[in-house]
């Protein structure tokens, strides 16, 4: 049996790159100063899909909800071996939080019936790993976290060995289902060359518009929207269209999307600066660490 | 979704296995204990399981519960996502509590999200401090009351975000195993028990465990009353025999960065920090350790904190009591032969 997956990846900003520059005086990150990358978990699980289609045949689809510059992973998807792209992308997304982002993204996931939809554990610039099961509660699916390996798929029968850190747990389940991938489950491939030959030209229509704009900044709105359409057609003949997809298209109900769908606003940010605490300096001599030790004696410190 | 309800209680679920209580159910009652205190509501427990779990409503009570909602059923024996859910939804919907806490666990962060999600609440992932406090919208002036701070680090550790939820309740958050204290039991302390039924069936069991494992944890970190940290600085997994002995000598559990995680020096499970445990002893020895904001957030709260380093502006001077600038080869085996003279 050929199993139809869908793939949940997100651009992030590479938090482990954070430096001075990357912060902003009051205290907020500067997006911008931080290389934008696919989120590791999410390559796990693109990885895990790409297995199950090596292995039973089916169709891998990777979608993402982002800005429109949000393409580039959607890009390195199809590299990698994924045979659809789709970007939810729309102003009235903006601002939302894993509830509004786990609607949005339910209301995309249901246009495509999946058998298994695969995140990655969490992204690295929240950490949350709450869009996951928010998602697999919204589809009414069940769901399977922290996936380690899987153990079986047969017909509409499927098992996983899930992580604990400090052990495991082996399930069995029915599809269709989410499953969330950590870091361990696998060794993502690497791009593959004569994909990145076929797709390197890939496309949304937000950045054919993009590039007719920059290629004819004076071009009349009519023909602008002829060429963007010509342009469209000639890349989806090609099989090279990301597709883009806006929340009219989804049919979303715009009071669970963007601010107004997010319950959680943010109060305050504060950057994490360490003021120094007058710490007490200690030779690194005999004398100097005897004394510190009998002083952590004598205060109890030390038993 | 339930509405803004200030009368309503403050939540907290109670994590069990096979009739023990993970020690996060009770760090959070400490916690909870406060916030209720302050809001002048009640603390209550939320514990599901089967017949085993009916034993613990006592001791929640000793460390703080004012009441427990206990609902069993065969079917609630292990965790499961499904069946968990729903059984608290419903819980939430009939009783409105105004808050609702989880601890930041495997298990807690398959449910919570999908709690918050049937409930179409507010969550906020692992935070490492609540409060309560106000919050004004600049923009109409509009005041909210007595919200729940939702305190956490983000963007890996970079920055510390404090989140809110005025609109849609009850405000949820998951808490990192480790950061809230434990609090002292209080054998005296009464509880009020509300049973609850769970309207449950094999179709709400949506997965079938078929094996598991969990192993003790190697090393006690949150109970050690000194710990010794050992970061990449000490250069091998041989050379950590040093970390091993200072602690030894102290009575100590060996502590590592990740980078000396990492670098195989030592077994995760003796990892501080973010992504590791968050401990607060009396007296914290960090050898060869940089500071890394991601583990100075793991180990920041320590009574003392003993630095030593050779590169005299190493962050992790500026959290330190006690700064040692000088090789690790050196005054660690000063350290040792000075502790044992005197002890
Ligand atoms: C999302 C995220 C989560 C993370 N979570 C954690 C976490 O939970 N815990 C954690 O620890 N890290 C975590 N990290 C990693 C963290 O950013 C640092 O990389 C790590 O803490 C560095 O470990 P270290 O101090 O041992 O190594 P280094 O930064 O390499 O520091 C080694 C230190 O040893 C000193 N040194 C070297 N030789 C000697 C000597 N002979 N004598 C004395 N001093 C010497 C050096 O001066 C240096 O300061 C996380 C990172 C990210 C991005």
């Amino acid at each position: 049996m050929a199993y139809n997956c869908v793939v949940l990846v997100k651009q992030v900003p590479d938090t482990t790159r954070i430096t001075g520059e990357a912060m902003n005086p009051d205290g907020t990150v500067n997006r911008g100063a931080l290389p934008a990358i696919f989120n590791p978990e999410d390559l796990n699980a693109l990885e895990l899909a790409l297995d199950i289609k090596d292995k039973f045949g089916g169709k891998v689809t990777a979608i993402t909800m982002g800005l429109p510059t949000a393409s580039t992973v959607l890009k390195e998807a199809l590299y990698r071996g994924a045979d659809e792209a789709i970007l939810v992308t729309d102003r009235r997304c903006a601002a939302s939080d894993t509830l509004a982002t786990s609607y949005i993204l339910s209301c995309a996931v249901k246009k495509l019936d999946p058998d298994i939809i695969l995140c990655g554990r969490q992204a690295i610039d929240g950490d949350t790993a709450q869009v996951g099961p928010q998602l697999a509660e919204k589809l009414g699916v069940a769901q399977i976290t922290y996936v380690e390996k899987l153990l079986q798929l047969e017909e509409d029968r499927i098992a996983a060995k899930r992580s604990f850190g400090n052990g495991w747990q082996e399930v069995r389940g029915k599809l269709p289902v989410l499953l969330t991938v950590v870091e361990e489950a696998n060794e993502p491939r690497v791009n593959v060359a004569h994909r990145m030959m076929k797709y390197k030209n890939a496309m949304s229509k937000a950045d054919v518009e993009k590039q007719i704009r920059a290629e004819n900044p004076d071009m009349d709105d009519e023909a602008f929207n002829n060429a963007v359409n010509a342009e469209v057609t000639k890349l989806e003949n090609k099989g090279i269209l990301i597709k883009q997809w806006d929340l009219d298209f989804l049919a979303a109900d715009l009071q669970w999307c963007g601010r107004d769908g997010s319950p959680t606003k943010v109060h305050r940010i504060q950057s994490v600066v360490l003021a120094a605490k007058g710490a007490k300096d200690v030779e690194a001599t005999d004398q100097g660490i005897t004394d510190m030790v009998h002083e952590l004696i004598e205060d109890n410190t030390i038993a | 979704m339930i509405q803004v309800n200030r009368s309503g209680e403050v939540w907290v679920f109670a994590e069990q296995r096979e009739g023990d209580l993970e020690d996060v159910a009770i760090e959070l009652l400490s916690k909870g204990r406060e916030l209720a205190d302050q809001l002048g509501v009640k603390l209550a427990a939320v514990l599901l399981g089967d017949k085993k779990a009916e034993g613990l409503t006592e001791k929640l009570g000793h460390f703080g519960a004012d009441k427990v909602y206990l609902v069993v059923n065969p079917l609630l024996e292990h965790y499961q996502t499904n069946s968990y859910t729903k059984v608290i939804h419903d819980l939430i919907h009939k009783y409105e509590p105004q808050v609702f806490l989880c601890g930041a666990t495997v298990c807690g962060r398959d449910l919570a999200p999908r709690v918050a999600s049937a409930t179409k609440a507010g969550l906020t992932a692992d935070c490492t401090d609540l409060q309560i406090g106000d919050h004004e919208i600049r923009r109409t002036g509009e005041v909210h009351k007595d919200l729940l701070f939702q305190i956490r680090p983000a963007f890996g550790g970079n920055i510390i975000a404090t989140i809110i939820n005025y609109d849609r309740w009850p405000q949820m958050a998951t808490v990192r195993e480790g950061v809230m204290p434990m609090p002292e039991p209080d054998g005296n302390r009464k509880v009020e028990v509300v049973r609850d039924e769970a309207h449950l069936g094999t179709q709400d069991l949506a997965l079938e465990i078929i094996n598991q494992h969990i192993e003790e944890k190697k090393v006690n970190l949150k109970g050690a009353r000194v710990i010794v940290t050992g970061g990449a600085g000490v250069g091998s997994k041989a050379n950590f025999k040093k970390i091993w002995d200072l602690a030894h000598c102290l009575g100590a559990a060996p502590g590592a960065t990740r980078a000396a995680v990492d670098l195989g020096f030592i077994d995760h499970d003796h990892q501080i920090g973010q992504t590791g445990t968050t401990v607060r002893p009396s007296l914290y020895i960090a050898v060869g350790v940089s500071g890394a904001v991601q583990h100075v957030a793991g180990m920041s709260d320590s009574k003392k904190i003993i630095a030593i380093n050779k590169d005299p502006n190493a962050p992790i001077f500026k959290v330190a009591h006690y700064k040692i600038v000088g090789d690790l080869n050196q005054v660690v085996p000063r350290m040792i032969d000075s502790i044992r003279e005197k002890v």
